[in-house]
């Protein structure tokens, strides 16, 4: 067993990538939960921004305009489970189930003309001095653009949630939407609006494997991330921080795991392969074992507004 | 208005029975991933439309895309059976025991399953010595490689990829005896973004090679991003790869077994079967080796191209040890089917252990 080939810095750097579409969705559905939505078309929102995400960056040869179309499209897109939930009353999770079902479809449908093409890619940034690091500068700061962006996302989303009074009607309306709407606050339209947010960011992490992670467009292509990024949500407690940290830990186990069998580990094979599904569960539950487990008292209950 | 509904209930019927009337025989095709990844599924379909253009109105084909192994999938078989599948066809190995409880309950019906080993009556099997190309792979490999290591992404620890990978590993070993296999298995056929990290792991570890039993060109991709790796195009051309990294790949012609197969069901003459044809028959194809390849690695491979598809070489003749450096084959012998198809060993010099 030879483990100096396996390079920290690489690997650190293997685990922010690995790691920020699944980031991206969970932060988004963690502010539609906090509203006390259940959306479960997470895979669906993210396998359409991938597919716009793609066309636009290859039609336009400009990754970044990609990513924005990307959250633009899912951002609507999230519209119609939206629409369905919050003002025809549909039940939640089927609804949500039935998005991933149609953004998958969808997404075939229009992807199909772009199979095999190559996209431009997202430049690493070059930050001066700071990428210079030895190590450090290789790890950390030798990233493209959206790996800081969705650190960005997440620190927004804490600062949001903690202390804005936006953010504590949000907070309001997730935990007791009777009593938020009795105080004259308006349920529907923040829900409406903590959807769009969890659409658009889902379009993000979807995008951000079609241009950075694989990158190309392939059917199919987000291949359960979606659901991946709703356990990190239920694990994490709801905490935006936290569910940066099993982001994280998440990518990094996998790429870790990855690295282990690459480097020939006597370590079983299918004990690595289920290690990062394993210890994410694992960790975010020891983290959330004390106090307050924090799920929203009005998650997936439908709101009436004459009750 | 309930008269109404029966009389239209009726037209529809009618119109359904005269579809279905119009075709001769309904073949299904049941596929793991999605038509459109350039590769395993890919392939499979080409052979699906050359039989609709081979057969024109007298044969119809269904198909039903990433259809998960298990359970859901004899769901996907039976549904087809229901609908009047006279033949059809399940493209993965994780298929294996689905086709054979669907085929159980539809004794009329026709099945054919890709790279299994378990038959019925009505449940033949077939595959294609995908070794014969692996062998030209490591061979490719082996000369090519500076780093001496070769990486190497498994799906699922099956005799078939344990195949391809001894296959790859003796011819790599035979001109290089200095290389390294990197073998690393990610638990599934399609997922482009694991594809992806598996092989950015495998090059990050100093592989300049890198060869894959998955379905995806994601592997490519990652490839090409790193820059100064090798590829080898998987189940299908991936040309789009050309000239680097893709250096060559192995291509599943399915066709022309797919148009003789609806032809013997067509002729009433169709029989279970065990097919595993390579190079020599043209199931196993060897796409372009490009010029990134010195031109004499090139000749030697496509010599052995030639003498593999002759039957003059076997890419399995002895002396081979197994691991464990008990010995497998003596020199000069070659390994029969039976133990090609259930082996689950690795040969002398492959560091680390098959998953059991």
């Amino acid at each position: 067993m030879d483990f100096s080939s396996i390079n920290p810095a690489l690997l650190i750097a293997s685990l922010m990538v690995s790691a920020t579409p699944i980031l991206l969705a969970a932060i988004g559905e963690a502010v539609v939960e906090k509203s006390g939505v259940l959306n479960l078309g997470v895979e669906g929102m993210m396998i359409v921004g991938a597919v716009v995400g793609f066309i636009i960056a290859v039609n336009t040869d400009a990754p970044l305009l990609g990513f924005i179309c990307a959250a633009i499209v899912s951002g609507i897109f999230s519209m119609i489970f939206g629409i369905l939930t919050q003002y025809l009353k549909s039940n939640q999770v089927a609804t949500g189930l039935g998005l991933t079902l149609v953004g998958l479809g969808l997404s075939a449908l229009l992807g199909r003309p772009y199979e095999g093409m190559k996209s431009p890619t997202l430049k690493a940034l070059d930050i001066p001095f700071l990428g210079d690091i030895p190590v450090l500068g290789k790890m950390l700061f030798s990233h493209d653009l959206m790996i800081y962006f969705s650190v960005f996302i997440v620190a927004m989303v804490w600062w949001f949630l903690k202390f804005t009074h936006a953010g504590m009607v949000l907070r309001a309306v997730g935990e007791n939407h009777d009593a938020a709407h009795a105080l004259g606050y308006k349920v529907v339209r923040v829900r409406m609006l903590a959807i769009m947010f969890g659409g658009a960011t889902s379009g993000l992490g979807g995008a951000y494997i079609s241009l950075a992670r694989v990158p190309q467009w392939t059917e199919g292509m987000t291949a359960g991330a979606g659901w991946i990024a709703l356990a990190i949500v239920v694990f994490a407690s709801w905490r935006p921080w936290r569910v940066l940290f099993g982001a994280y830990i998440f990518g990094g186990v996998t790429v870790l795991q990855l690295n282990l069998q690459a480097a020939g580990a006597s370590i079983p094979v299918e004990y690595l392969s289920m290690s990062p599904y394993l210890i994410t569960i694992v960790v975010l539950v020891i983290i959330s074992s004390r106090g307050n487990q924090g799920a929203p008292a009005s998650l997936g209950r439908p709101f009436h507004a004459s009750s | 208005m309930y008269i109404k509904s029966v009389i239209a209930g009726a037209i529809a019927s009618v119109g359904i029975a005269a579809a279905a009337l119009a075709a001769d025989v309904k073949v299904g095709f049941v596929y793991v991933g999605p038509v459109g990844d350039y590769g395993w599924t890919y392939e499979h379909d080409q052979g699906r439309l050359a039989v609709e253009k081979h057969f024109g109105d007298k044969v119809e084909t269904v198909y039903q895309e990433l259809v998960p192994e298990g359970a859901d999938s004899e769901r996907v078989m039976t549904q087809m059976a229901l609908q009047g599948a006279d033949l059809i066809f399940t493209t993965s190995f994780g298929y294996m025991e689905p086709t054979i409880n669907v085929a159980e309950k539809f004794p009329n019906v026709k099945f054919e399953h890709a790279t299994g080993y378990m038959r019925a009556d009505n449940v033949s099997t077939y595959s294609a010595r995908f070794y014969e190309g692996r062998a030209i792979q490591g061979h490719i490999a082996g000369k090519m490689t500076k780093t001496n290591k070769v990486g190497y992404i498994g799906s699922f620890p099956i005799p078939e990829v344990v195949r391809g990978i001894n296959s790859a590993f003796i011819h790599a070993r035979k001109v290089n005896p200095d290389v390294e296999f990197n073998i690393v298995w990610i638990y599934t056929w399609f997922d482009p973004a694991k594809e992806a990290d598996a092989a950015t792991a495998l090059i990050e570890q100093g592989c300049d090679v890198v060869l894959q039993h998955t379905d995806s060109t994601a592997p490519q991709a990652a490839a090409e991003k790193a820059g100064g790796v090798i590829t080898f195009g998987q189940a299908s051309d991936m040309a789009m790869f050309k000239p680097t990294p893709r250096v060559s790949s192995i291509i599943d012609d399915w066709a022309p077994y797919y148009i003789a197969r609806t032809q013997a069901v067509l002729d009433g003459t169709w029989t279970s079967t065990d097919t595993w044809d390579g190079i020599g028959p043209g199931m196993v194809g060897i796409g372009e080796i490009t010029s990134a390849v010195p031109a004499d690695v090139k000749a030697e491979a496509l010599a052995m191209k030639d003498a593999i598809a002759s039957g003059d070489y076997h890419p399995f003749t002895g002396p081979i040890n197994k691991q464990d450096g008990s010995v497998w084959l003596a020199a000069g012998e070659t390994a029969d089917d039976g133990t090609l198809l259930g082996m689950n060993f690795y040969v002398e010099g492959i560091k680390g252990d098959v998953p059991q």
